[in-house]
């Protein structure tokens, strides 16, 4: 069995006591809700996205510790990026937590490489993807609902 | 009609459960998991572990006598039919139905309320109809009812429960209406461990003339069972659940119920004679078991539930109260551990909350220490809404498990918040 410590680091577990972030924008250009019904976490999450540069964003919802550091940092990952690269982050976040391979490159993930431990909780990839395809879902179309099943 | 368990031929009564004679059947408890802790399963409402009686009586089966039963006329053919009739038999037995032909073989306790919403509730149903469940109920005891009633203009109703978990049945007779068709509830919460009071309500719906289906899938794992004591129509067993094989089960239907209602599904086995203009049914239980069954796993079952009759059930109560009064003690002495589920009538089932911690986090946690927990909602959305939490951990007993267990669990949840940091 893989190593808790791996999977529960120290900037995961700052993370979820203190998500960065967290609050719901006033005036959101895309929204999304994204619902794990397997375990019942949940996220809201609102972006402010003008000339494809994501300006604002804020999260909110119910979720275990991986989901909610895994949205605090997606939140730091992707403000201030254009919401193409937002999408490939999303692809290499993707890459990391389910492909032994990992991802193409690495350096690229930042910070966000401390997810890298989910990989050995296959059970718990969803909880760290969660955040990610409801950005994916905002970005796609307004106003959507995603669901890890 | 009171059948009932044959007298207990292992362990005398009155005597202590021996609790390490009854695990060394369970091969599979003898594991350790990574770090080479012994193996902590407490997830037995999920799904129970098995005993090597029943792997026996499965691999014999195979090995030996396995043919399709019913229409063959030489010998194999007939022992394989002998066995799997001879399990229907052992279910009989198990539930104390007055006959055998009350026992129809199904996947499980889904496919038997689904049986019974389809064949027996549905043609019953008329629009502005309605249909009482209650507020503990599995999703697999809410969904089927709520698809006959959508597809009849038919409505679902609610018996409510209470902060404890317990059902409120003191306003039973007012949702009890001229309307009311049927009522499904379930013998034990598979999330709360909440025992209902399933004797009294068979008796109030009756009074009103409203029939009845137990939803035994948490029940027959913890209390005998007696359907001619409880008085219900409909009595529906998960095999897996009692130390059984996946993929079978069985539903209990009174004989004059059954043999009023339209087949389930059509197919073999299930005909009397087939023409291209009509066909006429068998008489039931063959009725309700279209296609070749699950011959294997009801023998199997069968072997578990000889197993389980074997067992002295006063012993086997006595030490599934002192582990669930272990358990909720250890637990609560936790700092911010909420346990969620406190009826006064429970089996050896604890959901809890700990603050500062997601049901999930603690699940994976408690695995480290070899503590094999259920995390979520339980296939009970609607008591986690009713209770305001999105998910618990639960961790539900067999009469396998130990106090030296409960230990382990307590301090594995103890770990968690400084895990978490």
């Amino acid at each position: 069995m893989a190593e808790l410590r791996e999977l529960y680091q120290q900037v995961i577990l700052d993370h979820n006591k203190n998500p960065r972030h967290h609050r719901r924008l006033a005036v959101p250009s895309h929204s999304a809700e994204g619902h794990n019904p397997l375990c019942g976490d949940r996220i809201h999450l609102d972006l402010k996205v003008e000339d494809g540069i994501i300006r604002e964003i804020g999260f909110d919802g119910s979720g275990c510790a991986i989901s909610t550091a895994s949205a605090s940092l997606m939140t730091t990952s992707v403000v201030g990026k254009t919401t193409a690269e937002a999408e490939r982050l999303f692809d290499a976040f993707h890459a990391m937590v389910t492909d032994p391979a990992g991802p193409a490159d690495p350096k690229a993930l930042g910070k966000l490489a401390v997810f890298s431990g989910v990989r050995g909780f296959p059970a718990r990839v969803k909880c760290a993807n969660l955040p990610w395809h409801t950005l994916h879902a905002a970005l796609s179309s307004e106003g959507v609902r995603v669901s890890t099943e | 009609m009171t059948t009932t368990r044959p007298a207990p031929l292992r362990s005398v009564k009155g005597a202590p459960f021996d609790v390490e004679r009854v695990r060394a059947d369970f091969p599979l408890l003898r594991q350790t998991v990574a770090g080479g802790r012994p193996l902590v399963y407490l997830d037995n409402a999920a799904t129970t572990q098995k005993p090597r009686q029943m792997i026996e009586a499965i691999a014999r089966f195979y090995t030996d006598d396995n043919a399709n039963i019913h229409r063959g006329v030489y010998d194999l053919c007939e022992r394989a039919t002998r066995l799997y009739e001879g399990a229907r038999t052992m279910a009989q037995r198990f539930v104390g139905a007055a006959d055998a032909r009350e026992i129809v073989f199904v996947r499980g306790a889904t496919e038997g309320i689904n049986l019974v919403a389809q064949s027996f509730c549905s043609p019953r149903l008329g629009a502005g109809d309605e249909v009482l469940v209650s507020a503990i109920e599995h999703h697999s005891n809410i969904v089927p009812w709520q698809q006959v009633c959508e597809a009849r203009g038919a409505r679902l109703r609610v018996i409510p429960m209470n902060s404890r978990g317990e059902l409120e049945i003191d306003g039973l007779e007012d949702l009890l209406g001229p309307r009311t068709r049927m009522l499904a509830v379930t013998h034990v919460s598979n999330a709360l461990g909440t025992v209902t009071p399933v004797k009294e309500i068979v008796a109030r719906a009756h009074a009103r003339g409203v029939p009845v289906l137990v939803d035994g899938a948490q029940g027959a794992p913890h209390v005998v069972v007696d359907v001619g004591d409880l008085g219900c129509d409909f009595y529906t067993v998960s095999g897996h659940k009692v130390f059984g094989p996946t993929g079978v089960g069985f539903v209990y239907g009174r004989l004059e119920h059954l043999e009023a209602m339209p087949p389930y599904q059509g197919g073999g086995d299930m005909i009397r004679s087939v023409t291209f203009e009509r066909t006429t049914f068998a008489a039931p239980p063959a009725r309700f078991e279209a296609g070749t069954p699950n011959i294997g796993g009801a023998i199997g079952l069968a072997a578990s539930l000889e197993y389980l009759m074997r067992l002295d059930w006063d012993a086997v109560a006595a030490h599934e109260a002192e582990l669930l009064a272990h358990a909720t003690e250890a637990l609560s002495g936790i700092p911010g551990l909420r346990i969620i589920g406190t009826a006064a009538e429970k089996v050896a089932v604890v959901s809890f909350v700990l603050a500062g911690a997601h049901a999930h986090d603690i699940g994976t946690i408690v695995d480290e220490d070899g503590v094999a927990l259920r995390t979520g909602h339980h296939c009970a959305q609607p008591v986690m809404d009713a209770l305001g939490v999105p998910a618990t951990a639960r961790a539900s007993f067999a009469f396998y498990n130990t106090h030296a267990e409960v230990e382990v669990l307590a301090a594995a949840v103890a770990r968690v918040r400084e895990v978490l940091g």
